[in-house]
């Protein structure tokens, strides 16, 4: 007699139709979709509901519902893209200023399934097509703008305490203090110490002067490059925010890197340049004292700098900045109420409209400019050796004469096209990058080839069961139906734990689910096989079944634990779609020792186990 | 009863074909190895860097057109070749293949000057690009891939087997990735990271088979008390021969099926596995197990250490 206690065959009953549940969202279509998320300082609520409602009623567009979920989006969902399309056009007319959207798709589910928070598949870039990127941190620059920035200070605090020196300087890595005396610089030795406890000091003497070298400690270098990261992923996370891209994602990579998803997204083009924009504002003085043909002959006066504006026009302006780009809080694209042309409207933040006002109230009369930079980024091949190279545009954008003091908020024209307008705002609004980056890498999926490999995949799946469901029916007759339907089975477990974890599902995730279909059957051919060499050496039927389930064990543990542990360094090592394949391989081979152990045991005791059968139909 | 028939094991004499069995497994590693010299990989993008971009056409499209809207725009030297059908082309450009502005925005400029010389639409499928940095690191990490889990096998087997069992079924994966990429090599099929993939999945799957087998040469070691370690070895072969034969099918039907409907990107991948699943299960009888026999495998060696349970073993 071979039989599962009852509360065994209860709890593999149990796992399969918890499994079904599981799997059951995957059967229910993709709507198309629109996802609406607040604008800052607003907020979706019900009465955003009925506001949608009656936008897309107004409009005509026809839509299946529109609903709120828990995590404070709003989805509209539609029965046909163009419709999906339409709908989008009408809420960005009517409802811009509150509201951006997103085209999505989300499967229409019955409410109890969404209620019992069940999800399918999470589709990877390569099946429902989107762009991925990864982006490099350039943590060379952030440390030399650091250190930018210690000079600056050093120089204030010598010029403060009174303490004489030369020059402060930047020198690679190195920051170089030069006094004419060793007294001064015992004095600021002992200063800079106590101040700038992030910078390590040591002295020198160099042709008759004195010198403090300063490097950044160790710790001060890693949070700096930590911060720098981390910053550029809030930038980022708002530029792509505000680019209106649903479930976009963003994650830091090691040390330096940040891959960007975004599915769904289709012109890679644009996204590519919001992203690695560095484009930033700055406000300056004009220098009106000096001459600006003297600058452009060499003799640029000390405190100014030498500027060119679009046309390539030099202008000659103050070396001190009135405000930068990181004092901006808010910015909008519109255009000039006299003038009509394209123009952005400014806020700034609390210190920055004091330093604005402060400034403009001492030169009523003066011209002030705004200066537009831009860093990019090449790179090119030397020598076989990729080298970086980055230059740094800055360009006058426009002149203008303070008329009367202004803080908070204010507006600059001067700009090329509303559509420039329109991505300056953006940028200033996200913030800037606290280190330049640059794409190393593109992998963009258009939709319809995201589909063709759904298709593909699914039909090898299907194709490539059908023909091991007939070879094993052929081969083991009854056991080998057996192993066809656990077969099946462990596909919807496949699919059932893939939903669950909502684990990226990609292409060569199909291929690894393919695969463990051909080797999920190896569990129970080993146990058929050894069956089958019981009956020959005469054992009683029951008795060979036993044997058989009984002896296999050790060996299919044996092989599937060598299996895993490919599949557990193919996920440590691999990347995006490889780690896809190491995912379904993973989930498929312990499922499958599920359901082709126990589950395979179960049916064969329920059609053997009982009856005293004579032969097995093996 | 029906299965009286094929009752006894077969008795083949695997082992007495291991001389010339290790002649032809040593001529086709040579022949791999000088390949992978002389000829080298066909790498794919993601390990040499640059920029993929496959559109698909309306009409079907010469590649002469192509290459002549790219010369248009600017584009000299990218590889042009039709992919899967005659409206889908792939083009392929080289890293450092533009001088200015960043290589991520080169796809962008060849897709718009495809556009602009096309006469119908052109939708763009695909667009990957590697730069020459994330390539090189691509590398690194797939050499690292397979040499850990290898290590990591070795120690798993010398755990559960016993150390002459490891080294076998080492030698029989290194045997089995140096012949497939020996055929990568070889035949110059572009060699990219879903084909890595499947590397490592060869080297689970090859392991599987021998692991079958060790497993019951040393059930067998402990049960028969007659019969020369060989005759023993033989013997094991014979008995799983059956259960290697299925399972390899199975699982060759499926690759076959992935081969031919799972579409371009996905045909090196199964491919390599259609020749891991073949070498390997020859290499689990032929180099795991004879590498076994070559280092003098002791019928006391795989005795459970208390005596008293082999003996309850060999009880009739």
């Amino acid at each position: 007699m071979n039989r599962y206690p009852l509360w065994k065959n209860l709890l593999i009953l149990g796992v399969v139709l918890l499994g079904l549940l599981l799997a059951m969202p995957n059967l229910f279509s993709q709507d198309p979709s629109i996802e609406i998320t607040a604008a800052r300082g607003a907020e979706v609520t019900e009465t955003s509901v009925d506001e949608v409602r009656a936008v897309l009623d107004n409009a005509g567009v026809p839509y299946k519902d529109v609903e709120l979920s828990e995590d404070g989006r709003l989805l509209a969902r539609f029965a046909l893209s163009g419709e999906q399309l339409a709908g989008q056009e009408a809420i960005e007319r009517t409802l811009a200023e509150q509201y951006r959207t997103a085209l999505t798709l989300s499967a229409d589910l019955p409410g109890w399934m969404r209620a019992l928070g069940l999800n399918p598949m999470s589709l990877g870039l390569d099946l429902r097509g989107g762009i991925h990127v990864v982006i490099d941190v350039d943590m060379e620059s952030a440390l030399d703008q650091a250190l930018e920035r210690y000079v600056g200070d050093i120089r204030a605090q010598l010029r403060e305490h009174k303490v004489r020196y030369l020059t402060v300087l930047r020198d690679g890595g190195e920051i170089l203090v030069k006094f004419k005396d060793e007294e001064a610089r015992a004095a600021a030795d002992k200063l800079l110490g106590r101040e700038f406890r992030a910078l390590a000091l040591s002295s020198a003497e160099q042709g008759g002067t004195y010198l403090i070298r300063a490097v950044l400690q160790p710790a001060e270098q890693e949070q700096i490059k930590d911060f720098a990261l981390k910053q550029n992923i809030t930038t980022l996370r708002n530029r792509v925010n505000a680019l209106g891209v649903a479930e976009p994602s963003i994650a830091r990579q090691g040390e330096r890197r940040i891959v960007v998803q975004l599915p769904g997204a289709q012109d890679p083009g644009r996204l590519k340049e919001i992203l690695g924009a560095t484009a930033t504002l700055e406000y300056r003085l004009v220098d009106t004292e000096h001459s600006v043909a003297d600058a452009v002959s060499g003799r640029v006066p000390v405190g100014s700098r030498l500027y060119r504006d679009r046309d390539g026009v030099p202008i000659l302006l103050k070396r001190r900045v009135i405000v930068t780009g990181d004092q901006i809080t808010d910015a909008s694209a519109g255009f000039d109420g006299q003038s009509g042309s394209p123009a952005v409207f400014v806020n700034l933040d609390g210190q920055g409209a004091r330093r604005m006002r402060d400034v403009t109230t001492e030169n009523v009369g003066k011209p002030m400019a705004v200066v537009f930079i831009e860093n990019r980024t090449t790179t090119e091949m030397v020598d076989g050796e990729p080298v970086k190279r980055t230059h740094k545009v800055e360009e006058v954008i426009s002149v203008a004469t303070i008329r009367e003091p202004f803080g908070r908020r204010f507006q600059t024209t001067g700009l090329d096209s509303s559509e420039e307008a329109h991505n300056t705002a953006l940028l200033l609004r996200s913030g800037a990058l606290a280190a330049p980056i640059q794409i190393v890498e593109e992998r963009t999926i258009g939709p319809s080839l995201g589909q063709d490999n759904i298709d593909q995949g699914f039909r090898s799946v299907m194709i490539g069961l059908g023909l091991v469901a007939l070879f094993m029916a052929l081969y083991y007759r009854v056991f080998g139906l057996v192993a066809d339907l656990v077969l099946v089975v462990n596909l919807v477990m496949i699919v059932a734990v893939l939903s669950l974890l909502q684990a990226t599902l990609t292409l060569p995730g199909i291929a690894g689910i393919v695969l463990t279909v051909g080797m999920a059957v190896d569990a129970n051919v080993l146990i058929f096989e050894r069956i089958r060499e019981e009956i020959r050496n005469g054992s009683t039927p029951q008795a060979s079944i036993r044997a058989g389930y009984d002896k296999a064990l050790s060996t299919i543990v044996d092989a599937n634990v060598t299996t895993l542990i490919a599949a557990v360094v193919l996920f440590s090592f691999g990347t995006g779609p490889v780690k896809g394949f190491a995912v379904t391989l993973f989930i498929g081979i312990v499922t499958s020792m599920f359901t082709a152990i126990l589950g395979s045991r179960a049916m064969i005791n329920l059609i053997y186990g009982r009856r005293n059968v004579k032969k097995l139909a093996i | 009863m029906r299965n009286k028939a094929m009752a006894k094991t077969l008795n083949i004499d695997f082992m007495g074909m291991r001389r010339a069995a290790a002649i032809v497994s040593g001529a086709v590693l040579v022949i791999a190895l000088l390949s992978m010299l002389l000829r080298g990989f066909d790498f794919g993008l993601d390990f040499t860097g640059g920029t993929v971009i496959e559109v698909g056409y309306e009409t079907p499209t010469e590649l002469a057109e192509v290459t002549g809207a790219l010369e248009a725009g600017g584009f000299v030297g990218a590889t042009v070749q039709h992919f899967g059908s005659r409206q889908d082309v792939l083009i392929r450009l080289a890293p450092g293949s533009d001088d200015e502005g960043t290589s991520a925005q080169l796809s962008d400029r060849v897709f718009q000057a495809l556009s602009a010389a096309a006469a119908g639409e052109v939708d763009l499928r695909r667009v990957e690009f590697v730069g020459p940095q994330v390539g090189e690191e691509l590398r690194e990490q797939g050499g690292l891939a397979v040499l850990f889990s290898l290590i990591g096998i070795l120690i798993y087997v010398a755990l559960r087997f016993e150390w002459r069992f490891a080294v076998g079924s080492v030698v029989a994966l290194v045997h089995d990735v140096i012949v497939v990429l020996g055929v990568f090599s070889l035949f110059q099929i572009s060699f990219d990271l879903t084909v890595l993939a499947a590397v490592l999945a060869v080297i689970g799957y090859s392991l599987n088979d021998t692991i079958v087998v060790f497993d019951r040469v040393r059930e067998n070691f402990r049960k028969m008390r007659k019969g020369t370690v060989t005759e023993i070895i033989n013997a094991s072969i014979g008995q799983t021969l059956s259960r290697t034969v299925v399972t390899s099918c199975t699982t060759l039907l499926v690759l076959v099926a992935l081969y031919m409907l799972g579409g371009e990107v996905i045909s090196g991948f199964s491919l390599a596995l259609i020749i891991g699943v073949v070498v390997g299960t020859y290499s689990s009888i032929y180099v795991a197990t004879a590498a076994v026999v070559w280092m003098g495998l002791n019928k006391t060696d795989l005795l459970p250490p208390e005596k008293e349970g082999a003996g309850a073993e060999v009880r009739p």
